[in-house]
């Protein structure tokens, strides 16, 4: 598996470390909505198909990067610097839950 | 009705093994059962033959979508043992281990149950000292446990590198002598046979495409095979939770699908007669009846769906199997494989009523579900029959991380692909 990093172009994946699902919504730090923390810390979309994820560029220029990845394919149609970036796209229903 | 036996083998050689039965039968759906199970792997078809046996529930089938043992079962590295260090996983999967050692018997149906042991390895002090208190919480609740010193470890598995010069040098290890291998297929084969002798329609082909709702309770699914009502639907789909459970409307659990691969070498002559586990990295192996060495390492370590690894864990497998046993450099890798695992977030199962009306779940088994099918089985047919846990699986429900309960054997905290 290739990723292509911004800055230094398509690398093999093992300069790259996982760092899971970029779908989660982190509450403000203040906030003391426990479901929302409860959510934030157990709770996944797992989809079987593209998953937006964070990745870093760590055997490399070490940036964060925001990756969608195909979870069946591993077929990746975009990635991007992290920075400035907020969970903003989440699709999560957490509220709904039983 | 011993169907194996000395002399149904002796009588049918005799007749040129032509008249052996099926050992389960087609059936096409019917339009409703009591109960319907999702998933026919080792812990869907266990579920059905403890239902059957235990509480007398026979109106039961179980939809695979696939065939039987095209899942997990079929996939895994077949390690079996006990030695957890919480008291919630050393209850379950010591009764787990009691069911195994009678498991052939039972069935009537030779699963190659092996108690050869399972020995971890320590390469440090600290971890040494760990696998003591380890080895002490496993006793204080029954179950066996030793410590091994180097030398010992060495009379009994002379090819590992013992050296001081090895990269990581063995300090000594905990075995569990009870522990061992059972043959997966036929742990999966010999429940299906067991449940459709009482009755369980087992049905192949048979893909779940949704549920049937009344209001929020669950009243049945629809399948590739049409609409079938049932008072009770369970799920058992190992690593394709997430996607059933979505069919439910149930958007977020708190399980992440990883790959996990397997090896196999040519086969050799006896090489290793017990499990082994490398402490400085992740790594284990085994040599199957056929004489190949079965052995894997960690999970590729970002969510897939895809039953097939990729090459950086080929590699970090093969080299710690070197690191161990330098001799193996020129053995030949006959096949790897995946399969798709259900990583929880506490590395610990699900086995629960619900998450909706109608609906009871059994989930999250990482890559160590293997060992767990007699319980899981056990223990969630108990809970189908009577609405609420036994004490085995009461720890295990869904609920547990929000009430801040979790079971996490390792340690790790909430993030699936370090258990
Ligand atoms: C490579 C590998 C090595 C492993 N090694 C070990 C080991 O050494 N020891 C150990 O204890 N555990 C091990 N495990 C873990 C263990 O195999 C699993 O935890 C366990 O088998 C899961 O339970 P199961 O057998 O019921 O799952 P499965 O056999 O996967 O059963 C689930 C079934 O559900 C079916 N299904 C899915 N979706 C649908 C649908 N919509 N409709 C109908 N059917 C559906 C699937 O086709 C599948 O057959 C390993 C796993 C892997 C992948
Ligand atoms: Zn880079």
């Amino acid at each position: 598996m290739l990723i292509t990093c911004p800055y230094c172009g398509p690398r093999d994946v093992i300069e790259f470390t996982y760092q899971g699902d970029a779908n989660r919504e982190r509450p403000n730090p203040a906030s003391q909505n426990l479901d929302a923390w409860n959510a934030y810390v157990y709770d996944r979309l797992n989809p079987a198909g593209d998953h937006n994820e964070f990745w870093q560029h760590s055997g490399g220029c070490r940036s964060h990067l925001r990756v969608i990845r195909n979870t069946l394919t591993h077929e990746i149609s975009s990635v991007a610097f992290a920075r400035g970036d907020h969970a903003s796209t989440s699709r999560r229903k957490a509220e709904g839950k039983s | 009705m011993a169907e194996y036996s000395a002399f149904s083998l002796l009588a049918n050689a005799l007749k040129g093994n032509k008249d052996w039965k099926p050992a389960w039968r087609k059936p096409d759906p019917k339009a409703s059962y009591d109960v319907i199970i999702i998933g026919g792997g080792g812990h869907g078809l266990a579920t059905a033959y403890y239902l059957a046996k235990e509480h007398g529930i026979t109106n039961v089938a179980v939809l695979e979508k696939g065939w039987l043992g095209s899942g997990n079962v079929g996939r895994n590295t077949t390690a079996v043992r006990s030695n957890y260090l919480l008291p919630a996983n050393t209850r379950f999967y010591e009764h787990s281990m009691k069911l195994w050692e009678d498991l052939s018997h039972d069935l009537n149906y030779n699963v190659m149950f092996s108690q050869r042991g399972c020995l971890n390895l320590a390469h440090t002090p600290a971890q040494f000292d760990d696998y003591a208190r380890r080895g002490n919480a496993m006793r204080h609740l029954g179950v066996d446990a030793e410590l091994m010193t180097p030398a010992e470890i060495k009379r009994l598995i002379p090819a590992l590198d013992m050296s001081n010069t090895a990269r990581f040098p063995v300090l000594g290890g905990l075995m569990q002598r009870r522990a061992g291998t059972a043959r997966h297929d036929a742990v999966a084969w010999g429940y299906a046979r067991g449940a459709d002798r009482r009755g369980v329609d087992i049905v192949e082909n048979c893909e779940v495409t949704g549920f049937l709702r009344d209001g929020d309770r669950i009243t049945g699914v629809t399948t590739s095979r049409g609409d079938i009502r049932a008072k009770k639907v369970a799920v058992t789909v190992a690593g394709s939770t997430g996607r059933v459970m979505q069919l439910a409307g149930i958007e977020t659990m708190p399980i992440e699908s990883h790959v996990l691969q397997a090896f196999v070498t040519e086969s050799l002559k006896p090489f290793i007669d017990t499990v082994v586990t490398f402490g400085m990295g992740h790594f284990y192996m085994s040599q199957s009846d056929k004489g190949g060495l079965v052995y894997g390492g960690d999970i590729d370590g970002y969510n897939s769906y895809a039953q097939r690894g990729n090459l950086p864990i080929v590699d970090e497998v093969m080299s710690e199997m070197l690191a161990l046993f330098p001799g193996l450099a020129r053995v030949r890798m006959l096949r790897s494989w995946g399969g798709v695992c259900d990583m929880s977030m506490d590395g610990s199962p699900i086995i629960t009523t619900g998450p909706l009306p109608g609906m009871y779940l059994n989930c999250g088994w990482c890559y160590g579900g293997f060992k767990a099918t007699p319980a899981s089985g056990w223990c969630f047919a108990w809970t189908i029959a009577k609405d609420q846990p036994h004490e085995f699986n009461a720890p295990f429900t869904l609920d547990r991380f929000h009430r801040g309960h979790v079971i996490d054997d390792k340690g790790q905290g909430a993030n699936p692909r370090l258990h």
